[in-house]
């Protein structure tokens, strides 16, 4: 039995609590990405670096808090700034489609016209992002670093295996979850949620009834803006920041888009948790795993590992294309949102 | 291939782009940017025809290259016996269950009806199959890795001149594409873009990793060259005799004999450098004219026309009776095989393969800026959005310097901001192609030298 639980700790710790974190930076960048694909219809390669932008965004504020003593005690500091950066986020989401998206729009333009827009938003915004801060990494995570170190859970449970709790995967947990109710809740309940989902159906008959488009737009570029930031919030304080990473972010986010079927919020996020789980569960060496489980003589002499962790990114384009294969729309059939 | 008068302007705006150079940061550096110029041209080519000709998007730019690189690589080194004996079989045991299996898949694709049956059967079969093939392989490669780790730890190549991989490179990234285009050409277009960019990703992450096929993120460095080495011309009498031509009337004019031999030697040394860019501009020239030759016929033939028809209404042209999944596979094929050529000359202007070099940015999304700045559509204005795209990439940087200098020049010396901007010069490029791309699409969406449409 006190194998079976620590088998079980070993996987949680390992596999589902950093999955979990993981999981929920993807959702929130996919939920972006999907926002933009429904109600500007178009896809947004822009959109890794509006992430890295709010980050760098809130890292900025951050330094300045710090420099005034300002800070939340064993909360990290980038709370306080976070606020900021999402503003700056939603500003700058407002100027692209301002000078940049809404010619394209009121043009009817076909949606890959719009991509290698949003590619040349993307490089605008990289550049602007490097000459601000460059290219070093940076670790902005302050505060008490974690909840419960792998020592004292072991003191505490007198288990063989320890579990690591820290803070910034209980606080990405918390906030995706406060964030997508709030989402959810306010495209489900409220009359701006009801026109936007109208609006993204059928852009005609919403126009017929009165639904305001520029309004619209508006509205999904605070959504968007407030989703990207956070979510490269949680992924730089998560991990550490580094403005190249985010290029390479984008291409899990929009996997996740897609497999959850593009146009669906809901299956944005499910297609986050998916991509995520894949990825750490496809390349995770479940030797240790298994010693718990299986008596002495069948235990596993090698790593029992699927794919070596230089995959991780390839798995995640794996399960897309299958994805696109099998049911080209996604797992929640996409396209409205 | 007559051209008329913008495009002979575009062409002169590019001779003497090169020559300004020449003259003020001298012909070596002129030279280096001519010959990357050259082969970003040829990468556009590839890129045009796939999207100018027929509108299929290929952003997998940079997968196609790597693939061109590991060509010139498997092509030119020479084969590491040693690593041959103790992990060949254990590769062709694998190699051959690889086929067993592919063939197996196909007959339960042929042989079970019911859908849903299928995907469990293929599911199973690759499963097992998989599982068996690893066993053989992982103990092959692991052998294989295990020789001369330091010098080799890979199987290498074929020890034939670089040159031919030129060809091959054509062909391994037309294969790889081939596989891509199976899969994905069904896609609409945005998801198309972002399915060859992941796999592309895939395909960099696999030639980073495997070592014992490509010595992974070790490098493969020392390949051969098409062209002599300087320092076997700077000892071979024609080359001394033809710099003393070249140069007589400067070395005339000095009397002493001594700083007559040192002056000679400098030039010696100088002109082997340009001697061998200039021989690499020539190859690559050739290449550039002979595909560029060949894509503008293609273009005007009946084949190019109904690539057209294709593009731009896809359902009149099917209706017309046109294959246009089959003609979209072709075009990409062919698209990512010039790609692929172009990887191959890359490789061996440069005499190294370093796998973790290939990123999107920079080999994905700048190639599409030329194309699109240049003209998607139009083959010479594929080359010339190549020639003018990469001239900016590099001479952007002094160019910036020289700016902030300007603006600065009323501040400290040591002021902060001057100070930082100036350690971001590098970046400036980016923000200057974002600038030129969204310029270009919304002024002059169909690029600086438009395509023609020949009625005829």
């Amino acid at each position: 039995m006190i194998d079976f639980i620590n088998s079980i700790v070993v996987l949680l710790n390992f596999v589902i609590i950093p999955g979990l974190s993981y999981g929920s930076q993807l959702a929130l960048g996919a939920l972006g990405v999907t926002f933009v694909y429904a109600v500007l219809r178009f896809a947004n390669f822009a959109h890794g670096e509006l992430m890295s932008f709010g980050a760098m965004i809130t890292i900025l504020f951050t330094w300045f808090f710090q420099s005034q003593n300002i800070g939340l005690g064993i909360l990290p500091t980038a709370l306080i700034a976070l606020p900021f950066g999402i503003l700056a986020t939603i500003v700058l989401g407002l100027l692209s489609d301002k000078f940049v998206f809404k010619y394209y729009r009121k043009q009817k333009s076909v949606p890959v016209v719009l991509a290698m827009v949003s590619i040349g938003v993307m490089f605008v915004v990289n550049a602007i992002i490097r000459i601000i801060v460059g290219t070093e990494t940076i670790k902005f995570s302050d505060g008490q670093k974690f909840i419960m170190k792998a020592k004292q859970f072991k003191a505490m449970t007198g288990l063989n295996e320890g579990l690591a709790l820290k803070s910034s995967q209980v606080i990405t947990i918390l906030i995706t979850i406060l964030l997508l109710t709030f989402t959810f809740w306010f495209l489900q309940k409220t009359k701006t949620g009801k026109s936007m989902r109208a609006f993204s159906d059928n852009e005609d008959l919403a126009l017929l009834s009165g639904i305001n488009p520029d309004r619209v737009v508006f509205i999904t570029w605070l959504i968007v803006g407030t989703l990207a930031c956070v979510a490269g919030t949680l992924y730089g304080l998560d991990k550490s920041y580094k403005p190249i990473i985010y290029l390479n972010l984008v291409l899990p986010v929009f996997a996740s888009a897609i497999v959850g079927g593009i146009g669906s919020p809901f299956g944005a996020v499910v297609g986050g948790y998916v991509i995520a789980f894949s990825e750490i569960m496809v390349t995770y060496a479940y030797k240790k795993f298994f010693k718990y489980l299986l008596p002495e003589s069948l235990e596993p002499s090698s790593l029992v590992q699927l794919l070596s962790t230089d995959y991780k990114f390839a798995v995640s384009f794996t399960i897309l294309v299958i994805v696109l294969l099998i049911r080209p729309s996604g797992i929640f059939r996409g396209k409205v949102l | 291939m007559r051209f008329d008068k913008y495009e002979w302007t575009a062409i002169s705006i590019m001779v003497s782009l090169f020559i300004f150079v020449g003259f003020i940061q001298g012909w070596s550096v002129s030279l280096v940017i001519l010959n990357m110029c050259i082969i970003s041209a040829i990468m556009t080519m590839g890129v045009n025809i796939s999207w100018g000709y027929a509108g299929v998007i290929n952003f997998g730019v940079m997968g196609f290259l790597a693939m061109g690189g590991l060509a010139a690589v498997l092509v030119s080194y020479p084969p590491i016996k040693e690593a041959w004996q103790v992990g060949g079989s254990g590769l062709g045991i694998s190699f051959i269950l690889l086929i067993l299996l592919v063939i197996a898949v196909f007959f339960i694709n042929k042989l079970v009806e019911k859908k849903s049956h299928k995907y469990w059967f293929n599911g199973l079969v690759i499963l097992f199959g998989l599982i068996i093939i690893r066993y053989f392989f992982l103990d092959a490669t692991a052998k294989i890795e295990e020789v001369d780790p330091a010098l080799a730890g890979f199987l290498g190549g074929a020890n034939l001149p670089i040159i031919f991989s030129w060809v091959v490179g054509g062909f391994f990234a037309g294969g790889v594409a081939f596989v891509i285009g199976k899969v994905a050409l069904g896609l609409r277009s945005d998801y198309l873009a972002i399915v060859t960019l992941g796999i592309s990703e895939i395909v960099v992450s696999v030639l980073k990793h495997e070592e014992w096929l490509s010595r992974g993120v070790k490098n493969v460095i020392g390949l051969k060259r098409p062209v002599p080495y300087e320092i076997n011309l700077q000892n071979s009498e024609w080359f001394i005799n033809m710099v003393t031509w070249f140069n007589s009337s400067k070395l005339n004019n000095i009397i002493d004999p001594d700083t007559k031999q040192e002056v000679l030697n400098n030039l010696i040394i100088d002109g082997s450098g340009i001697f061998v860019k200039l021989n690499y501009a020539l190859l690559f020239f050739i290449v550039m004219v002979v595909i560029y030759y060949f894509a503008n016929k293609a273009q005007i033939s009946p084949w190019g026309r109904m690539m057209r028809a294709i593009r731009d209404n896809e359902v009149s042209a099917n209706a017309m009776g046109k294959d246009i999944v089959k003609q979209h596979l072709i075009i990409f094929v062919i698209g990512a095989a010039i790609v692929g050529v172009a990887g191959a000359m890359l490789v061996t202007l440069d005499g190294l393969f370093t796998p973790s070099g290939y990123r999107p940015l920079r080999f994905t999304f700048i190639i599409w800026i030329m194309v699109i700045v240049g003209g998607s559509g139009n083959n010479l204005g594929a080359i010339f959005g190549g020639f003018v795209i990469w001239f900016a990439w590099i001479e952007v940087a002094p160019l910036t310097t020289f700016l902030i200098e300007i603006f600065t020049s009323g501040m400290d010396p040591q002021n902060a901001i001057r100070l930082h901007l100036l350690d971001s010069v590098p970046y400036f490029r980016y923000l200057l192609m974002g600038m030129v791309l969204l310029l270009i699409l919304r002024y002059r969406p169909k690029g600086i030298i438009p395509e023609k449409v020949r009625h005829s």
